[in-house]
C-alpha cells in the first residue's frame, strides 16, 4: 500500500455521496511509518450546509419498517465481519481491515479482531438490544409517532433527524454504541477519529450493501473545527473526550459525552479476605483491550489487604512488554500520537511524589515504564498502591493497563470513588448492596464477581440511547379518527 | 502570456534591484536623525553601527536580526512615529488584546496605499466602481475595518459596517461557551442581513471565511443566496483560508457569477495580493507581497536562520515591511507556507498554503470570524 496508485483514499461521504477534498490527512503505520491511507478533510461549512438535508436522512429511513432495518443491520454485521467491502476508492478484505486498523491505531491485530466480533455481536442482536432498551415497545410506534400498547396510547417524538458523533481513535469497540441508531430510523453523521477512519467507513459500506439508503449516512473526517461543526449543527450529538470535554458539556441535554470511565472494582469487607479468588477478574478488568476502554478498571478499592492485592496484580501484569502488533500474544497497544505516552509517564512520576503513593510494578517490569520506539511509544502496565483515597493518584486513569489499589474503609468508599462508569462490587453485604444501588455516581453496577469489562448490551450505557433520541409525550385523537387508521 | 506565467530572469533581476534601491532609501529615512522614528534611532545608537552606511541592499537586513513584536506592546506610541511625518495625523491599529496589553502599530497612510494597490487587482466586472460595500469583519481598533472602508471609498462606493468584537469572541471560546458563541455569530449575521435588506444596493463585500459560510446559509435558508442578495464580488481574508474552503465557497456558496478575491495580510506587513483563484489550478491560494513595500520570505522549519529557496518547500513566514511609516525587519509570523516561484504579474517569490505555524497551531484560537 506504499504505492501512491494503490493507496486507499477515503473521501468525505455527503449523505452517501463521495466527495474528494482538496485537503487530505495522511495516516501512517505506527511501527513502520508506511503510508496507510489518505483521508479527505472536510471544512466546517460543508457540514453546516449538508445538515440542511438532515431531515431527509430520517425520511428515507422511515420509509423502511424497523423490522426490515433490523434485518439489514444483521446482514450488515455479517458483511462487516466477512465480506470484501469498498474502502475509499479500493476494496478491503476483513483481514486487510484488521491489519490497517492495527497499523494506524497501535492496537494489536488480535484486539482489532476481538472488537470486530463485538460489533458483529451487537448488529446480530440489535432486535433484542432495542427491545430491551425500549422495554418491548412496538417499533411501529416509533415510526408512526404514536400507537396503542396494552390499551394505553403511547407517543414518541424523535428529538433529531440525525445523531452526530465525534468518534475517538483509541478503541474501536466504542463503535458499538452507535450501531442501534439506524433501526431507530435516525440518520448518522460521523466524524471519525484521525487514526481510525477504518471502522466508520467499513460499517457504512456494510450498511449500504445491506440495503440501508445512502442518504441516511454522512462521514466527515477533519480537524477539530469539523467536530465543533458536528456539535453545532446536529440537534443531538454523542462525543468522546477527556474529563475537560465531559465538564464542558455537563448539563447540556443535546450532547451525550463519553469520557474516561474511571471504572472500579470495589471489594466489600465481607469478601476482601478472599481477594486471591478474584485476582483473574481484577487483572482482566485492568488489562484487556490494552486498558484502552472506558470500561477497563482503573481502581481497585478495599479496606484491607490492599498492599497484597497491588503486589499480586503487579506480579501478574508488570512483566507484560510490547510485542509486534501481529503477535497473537501482544497485550499492549502502541501510542501513535507523538508525546502522548511521554506525557502520561511524566504525569505518573509526578503523582508518585505524593506521600502514601507507591508504584508496585517497577520491580517486576525489568525496564522502564516508558518504551520509546522510532515512530511510536508504549507504556508498560503500572499498578500503584494508594494508602488513602484522598491522594490525587487514587483518581487517575490512563489509556493503558493502569490501576491504583486504594485503601479505603467500606463506609467511605461510595463518597470517595467519584464518578464511576462501571463499578463491580464484590460483596454479599445487603447494607452495602443497598448503598451501591442508591449511589448516583455509579452508572453501570455489577454486584458480584463480574469483570468491569463484561458488558450486557441489553442494558443502557451512560443513559439509554433511545431516551436520548426520543421523548415520550402525550398524544390524543378522537376515537372516531383513531378507528379509521 | 498570462499574468500567472513564469517571470523572465530579467524581470526577476530588475525587481531585486528595485528592492535593493528601496531598502537603501528606507534605511536612510528611518535612521536619519531628521526623519527617523525615535525607536530606531535609539536602536542604532545601542547597536553601535550606522545602518545608513552599512546596509547596501535587502540581503544586508540580516544584520538587524529579527523584529520582535513584543516591542510593540505598550507606549509611548510616539516612539514609532518617524520625525519626518510627525505633523501628520496618526492612527494606531491593534492586534490581539484579549488579555493584557495589545500590540499596536502606528499608521498614517500605509493602509490607504496598500488597499489602493489592491484595488487595481479587483476586476471592475464584479467589483463595479461606485458600488456600495458591506464590511462583514472585525470592528474596533483594527486596520481591516478602516482599510476596507477606504477601499470601498477609493472605488467610489459607500461602505456599511457592523459591530464585531473578536476579543469577546476569543474569551467566549476560551471558556467553552459554544452556545453563546453561536448566538454571537447569529448577532453578527443579523446585522449583515439587516444591512442587505435595507435597500442600499450593496454589490461587494469583505468577509472572513467563517462569516461567509454563515451568511450564505442564512440567506439560503430564507430562499435567497449571496448572488440573489445582489452581491457580485466577495473579497475574503482575515483568517486562514484553505484551498478546500475556497473551492467550497466558489462551487457551493457563491456560484459562477460571484467573484472571490483572497488576501493575506496583517497590521504589521500590510496586504499580500492573491492570484486569481482557478479551478484548473486546484483553487490554490497563492500570495505575493506588495514588493518593495513589503517582502515575504520563508525560513527553514528546523533552522530559522536558513532561507527556503526551493519552490514547493515549506517554511515559516518571515515578513519585512519597508515603508516610510514603518520599518519591520525580518519578523517571524505565526504562519507557515510553501514557496512559490515569481510570475509575470509579480516577479518575486510568493507563498501558498498559508496556515498556522505547526508549533502554534494547537494554541491558536480562531473565533466566529
Amino acid at each position: 500500500m506504499d504505492d501512491k496508485d494503490t493507496m486507499i483514499h477515503f473521501p468525505i461521504l455527503r449523505w452517501g455521496e463521495p466527495y474528494k477534498s482538496l485537503e487530505v490527512d495522511k495516516v501512517y503505520h505506527h511501527a513502520t511509518g508506511e503510508l496507510m491511507a489518505e483521508v479527505s478533510q472536510a471544512n466546517a461549512g460543508l457540514i453546516e450546509r449538508d445538515m440542511r438535508q438532515a431531515k431527509r436522512a430520517r425520511e428515507v429511513l422511515r420509509e423502511i419498517p424497523c423490522k426490515e432495518l433490523l434485518a439489514m443491520c444483521r446482514k450488515a454485521g455479517d458483511l462487516f465481519m466477512t465480506a470484501t467491502l469498498p474502502a475509499g476508492d479500493g476494496t478491503q478484505t476483513p483481514d486487510e481491515f484488521v491489519r490497517c486498523q492495527s497499523a494506524t491505531t497501535g492496537l494489536p491485530e488480535h484486539m482489532s479482531r476481538m472488537n470486530m466480533t463485538k460489533l458483529h455481536y451487537v448488529l446480530s442482536n440489535l432486535e433484542a438490544i432495542l427491545s430491551s432498551l425500549t422495554r418491548g415497545l412496538d417499533f411501529e410506534i416509533l415510526t408512526r409517532g404514536y400507537g396503542m400498547e396494552n390499551g394505553v396510547m403511547r407517543s414518541y417524538q424523535a428529538n433529531t433527524p440525525v445523531l452526530g458523533m465525534v468518534l475517538p481513535s483509541n478503541s474501536p469497540g466504542v463503535h458499538g454504541l452507535w450501531l442501534p441508531i439506524i433501526p431507530l430510523q435516525i440518520g448518522l453523521v460521523l466524524k471519525p477519529g484521525p487514526q481510525e477512519p477504518w471502522t466508520p467507513w467499513r460499517m457504512a459500506q456494510a450498511f449500504f450493501q445491506a440495503g440501508v439508503p445512502k442518504q441516511a449516512i454522512a462521514i466527515y473526517p477533519g480537524a477539530a473545527e469539523v467536530g465543533a461543526a458536528v456539535l453545532a449543527h446536529c440537534p443531538r450529538t454523542l462525543i468522546f473526550g477527556s474529563t475537560a470535554t465531559v465538564e464542558r458539556y455537563h448539563g447540556n441535554p443535546n450532547v451525550q459525552v463519553h469520557g474516561p470511565g474511571f471504572s472500579k472494582i470495589l471489594l466489600g469487607d465481607d469478601e476482601v479476605d478472599q481477594w486471591e479468588k478474584h485476582l483473574d477478574l481484577m487483572a482482566t478488568s485492568i488489562a484487556i483491550n490494552s486498558g484502552r476502554g472506558c470500561i477497563n478498571c482503573s481502581g481497585v478499592w478495599a479496606s484491607r489487604h490492599t498492599k497484597e492485592i497491588a503486589e499480586a496484580l503487579a506480579k501478574r501484569l508488570g512483566p507484560i512488554a510490547p510485542l509486534p502488533p501481529s503477535d497473537p500474544k501482544a497485550a499492549l497497544a502502541a501510542f501513535t500520537v507523538k508525546g502522548q505516552a511521554e506525557g502520561i509517564d511524566k504525569d505518573i512520576e509526578a503523582a508518585l511524589k505524593e506521600p502514601g503513593v507507591e508504584e508496585v510494578t517497577a520491580k517486576y517490569r525489568g525496564g522502564e515504564r516508558l518504551v520509546k520506539m522510532e515512530r511510536c511509544d508504549y507504556v508498560r502496565p503500572t499498578i500503584i498502591h494508594c494508602e488513602s483515597p484522598d491522594t490525587a493518584a487514587a483518581k487517575k486513569e490512563y489509556m493503558f493497563p493502569f490501576a491504583t489499589v486504594v485503601k479505603c474503609p467500606q463506609d467511605q468508599m461510595l463518597a470517595k470513588i467519584g464518578p464511576t462508569l462501571v463499578a463491580s462490587a464484590i460483596t454479599k453485604d445487603e447494607k452495602f448492596r443497598r448503598a451501591l444501588l442508591d449511589a448516583r455516581n455509579i452508572d453501570r453496577l455489577n454486584v458480584g464477581a463480574i469483570p468491569t469489562v463484561q458488558l450486557n448490551w441489553l442494558q443502557p450505557h451512560e443513559g439509554s440511547i433511545v431516551d436520548f433520541l426520543y421523548r415520550a409525550r402525550a398524544f390524543q385523537e378522537p376515537a372516531a379518527a383513531a378507528g379509521t387508521r | 502570456m498570462t499574468n500567472n506565467a513564469p517571470a523572465s530572469p530579467d524581470a526577476v533581476c530588475k525587481a531585486a534591484e528595485q528592492l535593493d534601491a528601496h531598502v537603501r532609501e528606507t534605511i536612510q529615512w528611518h535612521f536619519s536623525p531628521e526623519t527617523g522614528a525615535p525607536f530606531w534611532l535609539d536602536w542604532a545608537k545601542k547597536a553601535g553601527w550606522d545602518p545608513r552606511k552599512e546596509i547596501k541592499g535587502f540581503a544586508d537586513l540580516v544584520r538587524f536580526g529579527h523584529f520582535e513584536d513584543e516591542w510593540l506592546r505598550g507606549g509611548p506610541v510616539r516612539r514609532w512615529v518617524p520625525k519626518g511625518l510627525a505633523q501628520k495625523p496618526v492612527f494606531v491599529f491593534e492586534t490581539g488584546g484579549t488579555t493584557g496589553i495589545p500590540k499596536s502599530r502606528i499608521v498614517i497612510d500605509d493602509f490607504r496605499i496598500d488597499y489602493e494597490m489592491l484595488s487595481e487587482t479587483l476586476p471592475d466586472s464584479h467589483f463595479p466602481k461606485g458600488a456600495n460595500w458591506l464590511m462583514l469583519g472585525p470592528s474596533g481598533p483594527r486596520r481591516l475595518r478602516l482599510a476596507v472602508e477606504h477601499l470601498c471609498q477609493h472605488r467610489g462606493g459607500v461602505c456599511f459596517c457592523l459591530d464585531l468584537d473578536p476579543r469577546w469572541v476569543i474569551k467566549v471560546i476560551k471558556r467553552g461557551a459554544m452556545a453563546e458563541l453561536k448566538l454571537y455569530q447569529e448577532h453578527v449575521i443579523d446585522q449583515a442581513m439587516t444591512i442587505l435588506s435595507a435597500g442600499h444596493d450593496i454589490k461587494c463585500m469583505f468577509v472572513t471565511p467563517k462569516l461567509l459560510d454563515a451568511l450564505a446559509n442564512r440567506l439560503e435558508s430564507g430562499g435567497s443566496s449571496i448572488r440573489k442578495a445582489g452581491i457580485t464580488g466577495v473579497f475574503c481574508g482575515g483568517t486562514e483560508m484553505t484551498t478546500q474552503w475556497a473551492r467550497f465557497a466558489v462551487e457551493e456558496l457563491l456560484g459562477p457569477e460571484v467573484y472571490l478575491a483572497a488576501c493575506y495580510g496583517n497590521t504589521l506587513m500590510g496586504l499580500a495580493r492573491a492570484r486569481t483563484l482557478e479551478a484548473k489550478e486546484g483553487y490554490k491560494i497563492l500570495y505575493h507581497a506588495p514588493q518593495p513595500r513589503a517582502v515575504i520570505q520563508l525560513a527553514d522549519l528546523n533552522d530559522p536562520e536558513k532561507l527556503v529557496t526551493e519552490v514547493g518547500k515549506t517554511g515559516r513566514v518571515m515578513l519585512t515591511t519597508l515603508t516610510k511609516e514603518f520599518f519591520v525587519p525580518r519578523f517571524f509570523e505565526r504562519d507557515e507556507a510553501e514557496l512559490e516561484p515569481p510570475c509575470v504579474q509579480f516577479p518575486w517569490n510568493g507563498v501558498s498554503g498559508v496556515r498556522p505555524f505547526r508549533e502554534f497551531a494547537a494554541t491558536t484560537t480562531v473565533g466566529v470570524y
